[in-house]
């Protein structure tokens, strides 16, 4: 018995392992933030990025923060939902969204739009110069949500670096673009303000594709990069919520990695652009 | 050498971190791999961010074993070799299955071989192998580092036979324990993967 005690507690791996389940656990229950169905392998990362900014030696003084101390953990989560994205990330994606799903999407005469994990705004944004640029925006709604109130604060004022400016704007003359991106900010300061007009059509909201369900009816559904940080079984949660909330023949748009090859409701959608991650929900599903 | 003279039945996966002069170090690894290859390979390669990789293409025409591009949530399958797409990070998850991550980049690249070694580590312990090739940044050094301190193997590319040397010499200041091997070193003992 004594020298199984002592093996175990040598099992640093092990002992890590049930600190990380115990340190959701604890979430969960105390915040109701549903992090079980999370990738573990890009979640421990993360969770080990927050011991360093925190200078905890483990898991379990996390653990001990998140129920003990008022406003660490959202501070925590930040570190645990890392928004990174750009505008017109995959220029590709937008292009084809431009030239063959908006010919679609304009034959309705109002216009539903749910971005799903839309973490600071970036591709909101994105959508909506595209729409406008197509003369869809004014009787388009993009739905833009998110689990993190602190991310959907930034994505809501719309304020990116200077600095970033220029990628971004490279990524939208190659998505095809029929305006400069500079007619939608306003620079200052080091800061490029976005134009307060386009965010008239943007509902911006806290959702989990965790925990929540359908809210609203969709002709497009845009969540990328988001699907690859959740476990197959979450997978099929999220892509049965979009399946849900769009309409027949309702589109949907993933990131150039992900896929709907192992997902359960693989039968419920068509690929509808090959190579950019576009399907679009059959009549039937 | 000799500690390390056979591995298979020791070993059950391999990484490979590599950068510049990355492409012609694995054209001298790769396709010198047995079919019989008892174990998966994992590759990170930095490549430009925005263009798609042609890497899995160029490889399976010139390998014996299956070459891949890895996908998300896809079950390892032993005796394949799977290359991080351009422009994300690989990890190794529970199962062992392969999981992407579009998080920051570390040293200045995703992927990053750093984040697909250390997670690796985490998974296989101490029946990992780790190698460290020719390459001009610092990443992998730390990765190495999980490796080793997980119990599994590490191999670092002989500075003098890398195209370029600054990938080797930093993983070794921060790993000196490592067997230093030539391409032609890493290949033999890679053969000691097949299956009997």
């Amino acid at each position: 018995m004594d020298a199984e005690i002592e093996r175990s507690s040598a099992a640093g791996g092990k002992s890590s392992e049930i600190e990380y389940r115990l340190l959701i656990e604890a979430i969960y229950q105390m915040y109701h933030y549903d992090f079980r169905g999370y990738a573990a392998a890009s979640l421990k990362r993360r969770l080990r990025t927050a011991m360093l900014h925190f200078e905890c030696q483990t898991l379990s003084q996390i653990q001990d923060r998140v129920l003990n101390e008022a406003g660490f953990f959202s501070s925590l989560l930040n570190l645990m939902t890392v928004p990174v994205s750009e505008m017109f990330r995959d220029p590709g994606y937008f292009r084809a969204l431009r030239e063959q799903v908006l010919p679609h999407l304009r034959t309705y005469p109002s216009l539903k739009i749910w971005v799903a994990g839309c973490s600071t705004g970036e591709e909101v944004y994105s959508l909506a110069i595209l729409l406008r640029e197509e003369g869809l925006l004014e009787r388009a709604l993009i739905y833009a949500t998110d689990i993190n109130p602190h991310t959907l604060e930034k994505a809501e004022a719309g304020v990116y670096d200077v600095d970033r400016i220029a990628a971004f704007t490279d990524n939208h003359q190659r998505s095809g673009a029929r305006s400069s991106l500079s007619d939608y900010y306003v620079a200052a300061y080091g800061r490029a303000v976005f134009d307060k007009s386009l965010r008239r059509r943007i509902v911006f909201s806290d959702h989990s594709l965790a925990t929540d369900s359908v809210f609203a009816e969709v002709q497009l559904v845009s969540c990328r990069n988001v699907l690859i940080y959740f476990n197959r079984d979450l997978q099929d949660r999220a892509v049965r919520l979009f399946r849900e909330a769009l309409c027949r023949k309702g589109f949907l748009g993933i990131g150039s990695k992900e896929s709907l090859r192992f997902s359960t409701e693989a039968d419920a959608f068509d690929a509808f652009v090959q190579g950019e991650q576009i399907y679009q929900r059959r009549d039937s599903a | 050498m000799s500690a390390v003279a056979s591995l298979v039945g020791r070993i059950d996966a391999v990484v490979i971190g590599a950068s510049a002069g990355g492409v012609e170090a694995l054209l001298k690894l790769l396709p010198a791999l047995s079919a019989t290859l008892s174990v998966p390979l994992f590759i990170v390669l930095h490549l430009p961010r925005d263009r798609p990789s042609l890497l899995a293409d160029i490889f399976m025409r010139k390998c014996a074993v299956p070459v891949r591009e890895a996908r998300d949530k896809e079950l390892v399958s032993p005796g394949t070799v799977y290359f991080a797409p351009p422009d994300y990070h690989l990890l190794i998850d529970e199962g062992p299955q392969l999981c992407l991550s579009a998080d920051e980049l570390v040293h200045y690249s995703r992927p990053s071989i750093d984040v697909l070694f250390e997670s690796a580590a985490e998974i296989y312990g101490p029946r990992l192998l780790g190698i460290i090739l020719t390459g001009a940044n610092q990443d992998g050094a730390e990765g190495l580092a999980a490796v080793h301190a997980a119990g599994g193997i590490t191999i670092v590319q002989q500075p003098h036979t890398a195209q370029v040397k600054q990938m080797v010499v930093s993983a070794l200041d921060r790993n000196p324990a490592s067997f230093v091997l030539d391409l032609a070193g890493i290949s033999a003992l890679l053969h000691t993967l097949d299956r009997e």
